[in-house]
């Protein structure tokens, strides 16, 4: 069914959709944010103004941005889904051209006042683009190889822009957000399966030809991969950040040091330590009772998204529903795995509490879609 | 778009499970991840908090103290003072460059300061600091303080460092502190880690050298939590070192600043010694340098000016230096001959003025001769022709184990650099050294202490405190370590028959105080304290017969360094002594014009402990001698502050 087709009159207008928000997600995401914002005090050393402030502000813009995207109805944004699909792409094009340079990468664009960062949006953008690509195309195409292949080039395109940046963890990000959509769209396991076998596959063939003429990937990138199976073969180098992180998060036990007693954040052994890294000072002052906590608080967000997709008869409202909830879990997922030592590190914030304004704005603004979906859905 | 009911619904079923599995793997995940923190945070726990604690942790060591050298009244000698300095870790300031070049906008940095600096940092571990400057004064230093944050790396130091408040007097006894070199740790089996940090000072001559490890100390630790980039956070604990054992010398610091002054510009060294107990009481050479020059790093130029100065001011002449004792050294043959019972106290010689020994004739110094001598004569008038036949007639290994009894040719175990032996040669050292036989000819050389004999000032200072006490007196430096008192045991006899050495004695007295003594001009005639001695004058150039027949030129027309050395050595007070002096003037020409004056000065000065009154000297020189005083240049010396004596 489709939002074309039903009585729109059943849909709350003006400000009676205050009453409709899904208030727990909203709290929630707050609840994050606060605890972003205390961790943010802490890892500046008890200084509000350094990193904290600047985030509360772009906070309260981005929980106005979700309430604005939100009241708006839903089919306006599957209508707009292709624009802003193209419309993130040229931003992207736009980086490659005249991007700054940040970190040794292009992922700044200067307008101004604001500097965007294009691929934050485009994560978004895809996924609401997908989600309007499926409810568009007849369920009985959804598996038919050929439609499998145009929303596959859907998410290429954007994911060889950010890797030219280069981007790796924004790229992993894009394919799985991706792949989340089209897995929701109820496209055949065996797409999904024929992928992981040939990913394995790779991986297999990449190890392989260590060595040999035909090496698949320069011996930087094998030394990387050794760093990450083996962070203590490297300490003071490549390995330094991921032995540092996970010092940072065992040294906190069961209780944690205290706040603002974390040692290895405090005296600035932690790499990154306001951005992707923040978590282990979470984790390092409140120890896993604190980490726990958050890793519970971000699982009953994704747990409310999924829970407003299933009671949602709308196609596009659910997959978009599923699609935001998916990148947002892929998101902590990545950073939390990441500075674990379950994955090699990428470079993925953690959603909310790291310190960033595009991510922050653009992932509330994401989450007003979810609010739209909610508030909007068929009654 | 229509489409049908049946559609929809199935879609959103399919949806539905297809979310419900997405819900399903995302607990899974979650569930996952809780593990993976549980194994971190709580099985690993205790041993990541170690890890931590060995992050942030660090231990530093704190240099002790180096230990204080006093002279023998107590006051201090060898003395620590507060010095500023900056040091950089190359780790921590990741761009050293930059960071010295923004230092050098803040405070002056020479350019050898920052060469060397640029060198170590090129050399050295990156993580050990590295010395920039030394000596800042305090505003620099707090300058340098207050923009820490904008110097990476760079950390301010409060050390201590040596100095030597009576500069030039203690040079050559005490030798001088300087950074620890590569050289130095090469030398070491097993360093001491406090020789690792930056320019750690060490003693690298003389005493501070040779007691280095008492002087040094222990080291003290610093438990200090630092960040990442090593900044010192703040201090968890500190356990101070043990501060180096005080050294207490024998030497008075007011006799060796008058030592020091009296031999002025000369090329010479003085040694008093006490004859009992054998305390050097002075020991100098001259020209002196000023040891604190070392310890700041001396510059080049200066260095060079040291080096290349014709009258060696770095030697230490008075334990270094080896001269042919000259006439001094017939007090050993005279001994020699007696103890053989080759010569009896009153048997005479006849001096001609040469001896004739095949067809090579040996010359007095005397051209007309002495005519008939005795012993004591011979020692007052220096008669070399009677030494020329009683060294003939006793044989060179009886005067070389005199010599050695006396204490020439023994090198003497004292805490100081490149002591010299001396020699006393003999067939055996001669057959040793050269594959050739001892000639009657070196016999007489030796009888005269020309020839192979050398001689250090300290050694004729011991021989003469020897033969005014008759006792063997082993020279003393060191009076207490660390508080201990190093043991003196009364010495021993020499075992030289009184009646010999009593002769020996009269023969030394009548050359100061006997009308035709060779150093008469020299006399003291304060009853207290008169003197006995015996000049010297060593030839360092053979006089051929060819120009003994023009004549001998005279030494004012020789170049400085083709003159004679000037030697005397005495002993006072002659009833009973209790002080030795040996003065070597080099190329100074005669002893008894040269040396015996100094050596009076001095002698006096010892004896008097202190200035003594000018009624000591004769009366015609009295004029002299009080202009003469007027014109040292002595140091202004406070008392000691009394520390010194309760450690001593």
């Amino acid at each position: 069914m489709s939002y074309l087709e039903y009585n729109v009159k059943t849909v709350p207008s003006g400000l009676r959709k205050v009453l409709f928000v899904n208030w727990p997600l909203a709290l929630l995401l707050a609840a994050v944010a606060c605890l972003g914002f205390l961790m943010l005090y802490s890892v500046a050393g008890g200084r509000l103004e350094v990193w904290a402030e600047p985030q509360m502000k772009r906070f309260v813009v981005g929980m106005l941005a979700m309430f604005i995207v939100g009241f708006i109805p839903i089919w306006f944004w599957r209508n707009v889904s292709a624009v802003v699909y193209l419309g993130a792409l040229v931003l992207l094009v736009a980086v490659e051209l005249f991007g700054d340079v940040g970190k040794g990468a292009q992922r700044w664009l200067d307008l101004g006042p604001i500097r965007l960062q294009p691929s934050e949006m485009m994560k978004i953008a895809l996924v609401m683009f997908l989600a309007a690509y499926y409810d568009w195309l007849d369920v009985k195409k959804v598996s038919r190889p050929l439609w499998v292949l145009i929303p596959l080039i859907f998410i290429l395109v954007p994911t060889f822009l950010v890797l030219k940046q280069p981007d790796l963890g924004t790229a992993i990000l894009l394919v799985a957000g991706g792949g989340i959509v089209m897995f929701a769209a109820g496209v055949s396991l065996w797409y999904f399966g024929t992928v992981l076998a040939l990913v394995v596959a790779l991986v297999f063939a990449v190890f392989e030809s260590r060595g040999t003429d035909w090496q698949l990937i320069e011996d930087y990138q094998f030394k990387r991969i050794d760093t990450f199976l083996d962070p203590g073969s490297d300490p003071l180098g490549a390995g330094y950040n991921i032995t540092q992180a996970q010092i940072a998060l065992g040294s906190g036990g069961w209780a944690g040091k205290g706040y603002m007693q974390g040692t290895q954040s405090r005296l600035n052994f932690l790499p990154e330590k306001h951005t992707d890294f923040i978590f282990t000072t979470l984790a390092e002052e409140f120890g896993f009772v604190g980490a726990f906590s958050l890793l519970i608080l971000y699982a009953l967000i994704v747990g409310f998204c999924i829970f407003s997709g299933l009671t949602n008869r709308d196609r596009y409202a659910s997959l978009l529903t599923y699609g935001i909830a998916g990148t947002f879990f892929l998101f902590f997922m990545v950073n939390m795995s990441m500075v674990t030592g379950l994955m090699p590190v990428v470079g993925v914030p953690l959603p909310l509490v790291s310190y960033g304004g595009t991510a922050m704005i653009v992932l509330l603004a994401a989450f007003g879609l979810v609010q739209s979906a909610h508030i909007h859905r068929p009654r | 778009m229509r489409r049908s009911p049946k559609d929809n619904l199935e879609s959103h079923r399919k949806i539905s499970r297809r979310g419900l599995m997405l819900g399903g793997i995302q607990a899974a995940a979650v569930l996952t991840l809780t593990y993976r923190m549980r194994h971190l945070q709580v099985d690993q726990a205790d041993q990541f908090k170690l890890l931590a604690e060995e992050n942030s942790i660090k231990i530093r060591l704190l240099p002790p103290a180096r230990g204080l050298i006093f002279d023998r009244s107590g006051a201090v000698i060898a003395g620590n003072e507060q010095n500023y300095r900056i040091t950089i870790t190359p780790e921590d300031a990741g761009d050293p460059e930059m960071v010295l070049e923004r230092l050098q906008a803040l405070i002056p940095l020479s350019p050898e300061d920052l060469d060397r600096t640029r060198r170590e940092i090129a050399r050295r571990s990156p993580t050990l600091p590295i010395s920039i400057a030394d000596r800042l004064s305090w505003e620099q230093f707090s300058l340098v303080a207050v923009n820490a944050p904008a110097l990476p790396g760079v950390t301010t130091e409060v050390g201590l460092s040596r100095v030597y408040p009576q500069g030039p007097d203690f040079a050559h006894v005490l030798g001088y502190v300087g950074p620890v070199s590569d050289y130095d740790l090469s030398k070491l089996e097993d360093p001491d880690p406090l020789l690792q940090i930056p320019r750690f000072q060490i003693g690298k001559l003389g005493v501070e050298a040779k007691l280095e490890d008492a002087l040094r100390g222990k080291a003290g630790t610093r438990r200090i939590e630092v960040n990442s980039s090593g900044r010192v956070m703040r201090e968890l604990g500190r356990k101070e070192g043990d501060a180096g054992a005080n050294v207490q010398l024998t030497i008075d610091r007011r006799l060796q600043n008058y030592v020091q002054a009296r031999l002025g510009v000369d090329s010479a060294a003085a040694v008093v010694i006490d004859t009992l107990t054998g305390d050097i009481l002075a020991i100098s050479s001259a020209p002196s340098f000023d040891p604190n020059l070392f310890v700041r790093g001396i510059s080049s130029a200066d260095y060079r000016e040291l080096t290349e100065n014709d009258h060696r001011p770095l030697a230490d002449k008075s334990v270094q230096g080896a001269y042919p004792p000259g006439s001094t050294f017939k007090v050993v043959t005279a001994l020699a001959a007696l103890e053989a019972g080759v010569v009896g106290l009153d048997e005479t010689v006849w001096c001609p003025g040469f001896l004739k020994l095949g067809d090579r004739r040996f010359h007095c110094w005397k051209r007309a001769g002495h005519g008939h001598v005795h012993l004591t004569q011979s020692l007052e008038q220096s008669c070399d022709v009677y030494y020329y036949d009683i060294a003939q007639r006793v044989g060179i290994d009886k005067i070389a184990a005199m010599a050695r009894r006396l204490g020439v040719g023994e090198e003497f175990d004292l805490p100081m650099s490149a002591i010299s032996g001396g020699l006393a040669p003999d067939k055996d050292w001669k057959k040793r050294t050269y594959g050739k036989d001892w000639l009657i000819g070196d016999t007489l050389n030796a009888g005269i202490g020309q020839g192979f004999v050398l001689a250090s000032p300290l050694q004729l200072a011991v021989m003469s405190a020897r033969v005014a006490s008759g006792r063997n007196v082993m020279p003393r430096l060191i009076r207490a370590i660390g508080g201990e008192e190093t043991p003196v045991a009364e010495p021993a006899e020499l075992g030289i028959n009184p009646a010999h050495l009593a002769a020996v004695r009269r023969g030394m007295f009548d050359v100061t105080n006997a009308r035709r003594g060779t150093a008469y001009s020299a006399r003291v005639v304060d009853d207290t304290m008169r003197i006995a001695g015996k000049t010297g004058t060593s030839q360092v150039r053979n006089i051929t017969a060819a120009e003994r027949a023009r004549g001998v030129i005279s030494n004012d027309d020789l170049p400085w360094n083709r003159r004679d050395h000037a030697l005397f050595v005495c002993f006072g007070p002659t009833d009973a002594p209790r002080i030795a002096v040996s003065v070597v003037v080099e190329h100074g020409g005669g002893g008894s014009a040269v040396a015996a004056p100094i050596a009076r000065d001095i002698i006096l000065q010892a004896m008097a402990g202190g200035t003594p009154p000018l009624t000591a000297y004769p009366e015609s020189q009295r004029n002299r001698i009080e202009s003469e005083r007027n014109e040292l240049q002595l140091m202004e010396l406070p008392p000691p502050d009394g520390k010194g004596q309760s450690r001593a």
